[in-house]
């Protein structure tokens, strides 16, 4: 209870003014997005606000239906990091590395049966800003396991920019959000789903204008 | 709080809504009787229009500083616009925060007043500062292209629109009918209409292209949108500016020419980045700077020559 008005205030009075003014989200597709869980969300990965700007499409309302998948080293090393990341932004926590006694991915099997919407990031970690990483093996798995699923690909332009990782300053940047059609494993036939899905992000990416950045010293490459 | 909508400028309002609401009847008329024509766009253009000018009248009725606020507003924006469109070097993220600090120290000399640092501001001293932090910032290559796009885009959305907000506050010889407001209104009204003009007018008879940049720009739409808002800013000269009817005139022509060089400014922008818009905060018009291009430097252009003539 307490976590749920923690997060609708940190929701009005720090993400909404900052992604409104400070940045301004402009989202394409937003009637793809889906309503009501079970559904997964994919996006590309590249900075810290990625998860609170598909967050915020959601209404107050639908908030505590999302549920982001979180690096367990990152977000639960401190003990009030943990609290915040578990109850304010409601993360599932999983464990990148280390023994593996179960399924790493079981609290996200958990998350969907109870029909939550959950958020994944199929490269694994932020990468290069405004690069999108190889697609790792995870989301594969989960499509496979739960093949009635919808998962919408989501491509963000501009949060690497804006706050990339190894950098807690904000600049400020216009930032684009394409929601793509939802798809399930069902209907679509491959055998690499994760390798469907990021040729999905490229295409969304490829079909228009993007201020990339300027490679450094292209003549020593040359 | 100074309530800086004077009865001409109540009026001019009143007639701006007026145009308005007659546009959007004979959208919604032409929209029941093509059905099968798309006009979508067309209804998005003039929908945002009529948010435009409700929260242009809403900032009058709070009077000067309101204003000033809301064009730097306007300004980061425009910045903000600019800075996503063009591309930039990682090292330069830093740095352009300092680029947008620029923004309220720009409008900070335009609320007291400051010409002379208002003046030089930007093309003294962010010049300087850009250029050095650059260096601090320790990478060479790419370093002049760096500089100048970030110095030019400051110029463009901060220096020379905070023009706009100086109208409000620069002194003059002899008083104005409308105050300071009343040569904003002017500026934006006949900036704006010019737009519209050209475009009609091009639409109309248009054959003849002024430049590759924008294949839709005829010089019969140039010329006779330059003649149509000389002739409104002469009519409408007497009740919003101290000009008299050469003056008038001059000011005129001087916005429709520079409107339309500041409009293909912002095209050709566009046309070298391989976009069509340059946002899309505005619906059915694209970004900010589509709105703004043809101010951009028509805007410092009205400010030195009414200042040259009548400034105190």
């Amino acid at each position: 209870m307490l976590g749920r008005a923690l997060q609708i205030l940190f929701f009005c009075l720090i993400v909404k003014p900052v992604l409104l003014i400070i940045l301004g989200v402009r989202v394409k597709g937003h009637e793809n997005l889906p309503e009501d869980g079970p559904a997964i969300l994919i996006a590309n990965h590249n900075s810290h606000l990625d998860t609170l700007v598909l967050m915020n499409m959601y209404s107050l309302r639908n908030l505590r239906k999302l549920r982001p998948v979180a690096a367990a080293d990152y977000f639960m090393k401190t003990p009030l990091r943990a609290w915040l990341s578990t109850n304010v932004i409601n993360i599932i926590p999983i464990a990148r590395k280390g023994k593996r006694t179960s399924d790493p991915l079981e609290p996200i099997y958990d998350a969907l049966d109870n029909d939550q919407i959950v958020i994944f990031y199929p490269e694994g970690s932020r990468g290069e800003p405004e690069k999108i990483a190889d697609f790792k093996r995870g989301i594969s798995i989960l499509a496979e396991k739960y093949p009635d699923v919808s998962v919408a690909p989501i491509l963000t332009f501009g949060l690497g920019k804006a706050l990339p990782k190894g950098d807690p300053v904000i600049v400020p940047f216009f930032v684009d959000v394409i929601v793509d059609k939802p798809c399930k494993f069902k209907d679509c036939k491959t055998d690499d789903f994760s390798e469907f899905l990021e040729q999905k992000l490229k295409t969304l990416k490829n079909g228009q204008y993007f201020a990339d950045y300027i490679e450094e010293n292209p003549l020593v490459d040359a | 709080m100074d309530n800086i909508l004077t009865d001409p400028i109540w009026l001019g309002m009143f007639g701006v809504y007026a145009v308005l609401g007659t546009a959007a009847a004979s959208i919604l008329l032409l929209k029941n009787r093509l059905k099968d024509k798309d006009f979508s766009e067309l209804v998005a253009r003039t929908k945002t229009w009529g948010y435009i000018i409700l929260m242009a009248t809403v900032v009058l009725a709070l009077g000067t500083k309101a204003a000033i606020i809301a064009i730097g507003f306007i300004s980061f924006l425009a910045l903000k616009e600019y800075f996503t469109l063009v591309p930039t070097r990682k090292v330069d993220r830093r740095v352009l925060l300092w680029a947008y600090l620029c923004v309220p120290i720009q409008y900070y000399w335009v609320f007291i007043g400051w010409y002379g640092l208002f003046i030089i501001f930007i093309p003294v001293y962010a010049l300087l500062f850009i250029a050095f932090r650059l260096i601090l910032a320790g990478e060479t290559s790419g370093y002049i292209k760096s500089v100048g796009t970030m110095h030019w885009g400051l110029m463009l959305t901060v220096f020379n629109l905070s023009h706009l907000a100086f109208l409000l506050v620069m002194p003059t010889t002899v008083e104005l009918p409308a105050g300071g407001a009343g040569l904003l209104f002017y500026v934006l009204f006949l900036t704006q209409f010019n737009d519209v003009a050209q475009y009609f007018w091009g639409k109309l008879f248009g054959k003849h292209q002024v430049t590759e940049i924008s294949p839709g720009k005829s010089w019969e739409g140039l010329i006779g949108g330059i003649c149509t808002t000389t002739v409104l800013a002469i009519i409408l000269a007497p009740f919003y500016t101290p000009f008299t009817w050469p003056y008038a005139m001059a000011a005129g022509a001087l916005i429709a020419s520079v409107g339309f060089i500041g409009d293909v400014t912002i095209s050709a922008v566009k046309r070298d980045l391989g976009t069509k818009d340059s946002g899309s905060l505005l619906p059915g018009h694209g970004g900010v700077l589509d709105r703004l291009d043809s101010l951009t430097l028509a805007a410092p252009l009205f400010l030195h020559f009414t200042r040259y003539f009548f400034g105190g």
